[in-house]
């Protein structure tokens, strides 16, 4: 095994027995492979799980609208048409409100103001998701159903997406907003450390030319970041696809296909967390869960891998995705 | 170059300062919000018997969550003792062995597997663990919280090791001490403060998962007398009764999530300032 910094005292008499520091090392090693094993394990056991539905419905699973129990007929669609709804709803409010705090923070903020704002955007991080979830389905949703809704659908009712019953106010958009509240800190918390990796020399050289605040920022540094940026807003689509509890607490749980921001939805996360624990221990209806959490993961995970290999490439290794 | 374009570019530049500032206020609201409504619903719904009693039934008032806060600790207790010692010493080997190759892989297999949803780990240990065992368990709920607590620790812990001078490794190295001693004596703590935070933080980070819990701990309405036995815990209750049309049960889970968000700023904001500390000593 090759080591990663100069040793310059490999040669020299060691104390203590020479097969201790051989253990260790095959020790640590053994504890860092486990991350593999681990990636193994979840897709083998997922794997297993779905064996029953994969084996009957093939490919159609990805495809067939039908979600029903009853007749034992398992179709994803529904579940994944919600997921990507109400991951893009998110994303359309999240990254505005994040990369434009994430350039408030670094570039425009006034100085003293800079740290207790990180910090109160670290807080948010740190709410577990069910209190969320239970907030929005006691604050959010009744507020959404009463003043929200009556309002867009005043302002929007004449496009598709704003019509329909208001209803319970339990809905796509609800969905929608609070992913939106937990993916903001981690799309500005990411494009913070994007922006500040921007070299100094960019910004002098633009404020040299004679720019204002902002025309430095737009041409040294976001024309700079981009790549960044990118990865930012695509490692918080992969936390919004796999959110579980607060989505599911505001959904509205209805494996139907509506484009309506008022109508209720379901998601995988959420179809998997509502249904799993009323399943029969066999049969095709666990296995159809697990199909579906194969199905979350795979897209979870090639989103995260591509997120990942841009912000890597953008930056080195200076910048992670983990917070 | 006419004064008015001087003055376009002075009105362009404020307004997207006063934008990004207003973006920054709207990212910051549901924060104060959540936390008005903790604190409004929450605090008042706190009462000693909430610490002390089990949950009541149906139709009774009163009671408590003492079951549930003593089953989270228990669960963090068990997930610590998978989640720490294989995060940490994977992070030793990423930061002081291993060639640079491997270690990239290592590293990337650590990002994706946090960015795995929770509610796949809870199938999965639900497969792994639950159905060999005939039943939902402590000790299933402890396995998945310490599975999901291995990336990030590991990567922590890669983190402030990198922090330690490679000056301290070649000078204990010098004096003859073997390897594994010298990273355990002196690298692993000089780093200790940086890897307890990080363990701290993980820690804090899987204490209000409710996802992977809900087919591998279960819940419980009394005490679990065994690790083999279902064991409430804070995030799954608040979840029941979140989710119940009972009015006393909303005032309890608003309670619960009260003391539960406490728990977790309370790490949260406590290890900020054992950080802060480390680096002014260093600087």
């Amino acid at each position: 095994m090759q080591q990663t910094m100069s040793q310059p005292a490999t040669n020299a008499p060691r104390t203590g027995a020479p097969g201790a520091d051989r253990a260790f090392q095959w020790l640590t090693l053994l504890m860092a492979l486990s991350v593999f094993a681990l990636i193994a394990l979840i897709g083998y056991e997922l794997m297993r799980g779905a064996r029953l539905s994969l084996h009957h419905f093939g490919w159609r699973f990805l495809v067939n609208s039908d979600w029903d129990p009853v007749n034992d007929i398992y179709g994803a669609l529904p579940a994944i048409f919600g997921t990507l709804a109400s991951s893009v709803i998110a994303l359309l409010l999240a990254v505005p409100l994040g990369i434009g705090t994430a350039i408030y923070l670094t570039e425009l903020a006034p100085l003293w103001l800079r740290q207790p704002l990180i910090m109160f955007i670290e807080l948010l991080a740190a709410v577990p998701s069910v209190i969320l979830g239970f907030w929005g389905m006691s604050v959010l949703v009744p507020w959404l159903r009463t003043l929200l809704f009556p309002w867009l659908q005043k302002l929007f009712g004449f496009l598709p997406l704003f019509q329909g019953p208001a209803g319970s106010g339990f809905s796509l958009l609800a969905a929608g907003i609070i992913l939106a509240i937990m993916i903001v800190p981690i799309i500005t918390s990411v494009s913070r450390e994007i922006l500040r990796s921007v070299p100094g020399l960019q910004r002098e050289a633009a404020y040299a030319l004679g720019g204002t605040r902002w025309e430095v920022t737009r041409i040294a540094v976001l024309s700079y970041a981009k790549k960044g940026l990118f990865g930012a807003v695509i490692l918080g689509l992969g936390r919004a696809l796999g959110e579980t509890m607060a989505v599911m607490m505001v959904i509205g749980n209805s494996p139907q296909i509506v484009l309506k921001l008022f109508a209720p939805a379901s998601t995988m996360a959420s179809v998997i967390a509502n249904e799993f624990n009323e399943t029969p221990p066999a049969g095709l209806y666990p296995s159809a869960l697990f199909e579906l959490g194969l199905v979350l993961l795979g897209v979870t995970v090639v989103v995260n891998i591509f997120a990942q290999l841009l912000l890597k490439t953008f930056a080195g290794p200076s910048v992670k995705p983990q917070p | 170059m006419t004064v008015s374009n001087h003055h376009w570019r002075r009105f362009k530049n404020g307004f997207m300062q006063t934008l990004t500032c207003a973006c920054a206020m709207l990212v910051v609201t549901p924060l104060v919000l959540v936390f008005y409504h903790l604190l409004h619903e929450g605090f008042t719904s706190l009462n000693w018997a909430f610490f002390t009693q089990l949950p009541k039934a149906v139709g009774e008032t009163g009671g408590g969550m003492a079951n549930a806060i003593a089953g989270t600790f228990i669960l963090l207790g068990q997930a610590a003792l998978v989640g720490v010692p294989v995060g940490v010493l994977g992070g030793v080997f990423l930061s002081e062995y291993g060639s640079s190759r491997l270690n990239w892989a290592i590293r990337f297999a650590a990002d994706t597997l946090n960015g795995v949803p929770s509610i796949t780990w809870g199938i999965v240990v639900y497969a792994l663990v639950v159905v060999p065992m005939h039943g939902p368990s402590a000790l299933a709920g402890g396995i998945v919280l310490g599975m999901m607590m291995i990336p990030l620790v590991m990567r922590t812990t890669e983190e402030v090791l990198q922090l330690v001078p490679t000056g301290y490794r070649e000078a204990a190295l010098a004096l003859g001490i073997a390897k594994w001693k010298m990273i355990v004596r002196i690298v692993v703590r000089t780093a200790l403060k940086g890897i307890v935070t990080g363990a701290l933080l993980a820690l804090a980070r899987v204490a209000g998962e409710t996802a992977p819990l809900l087919f591998t701990a279960f819940g419980n309405l009394g005490w679990a007398h065994s690790l083999k036995e279902p064991i409430a815990a804070m995030p799954l209750l608040i979840f029941n009764y979140a989710i119940s049309p009972y009015d006393d049960w909303h005032r309890q889970a608003w309670a619960g999530a009260f003391v539960l968000l406490m728990l977790v700023l309370a790490i949260n904001v406590g290890v900020r300032f054992l950080t802060r500390d480390r680096y002014r000593r260093n600087s």
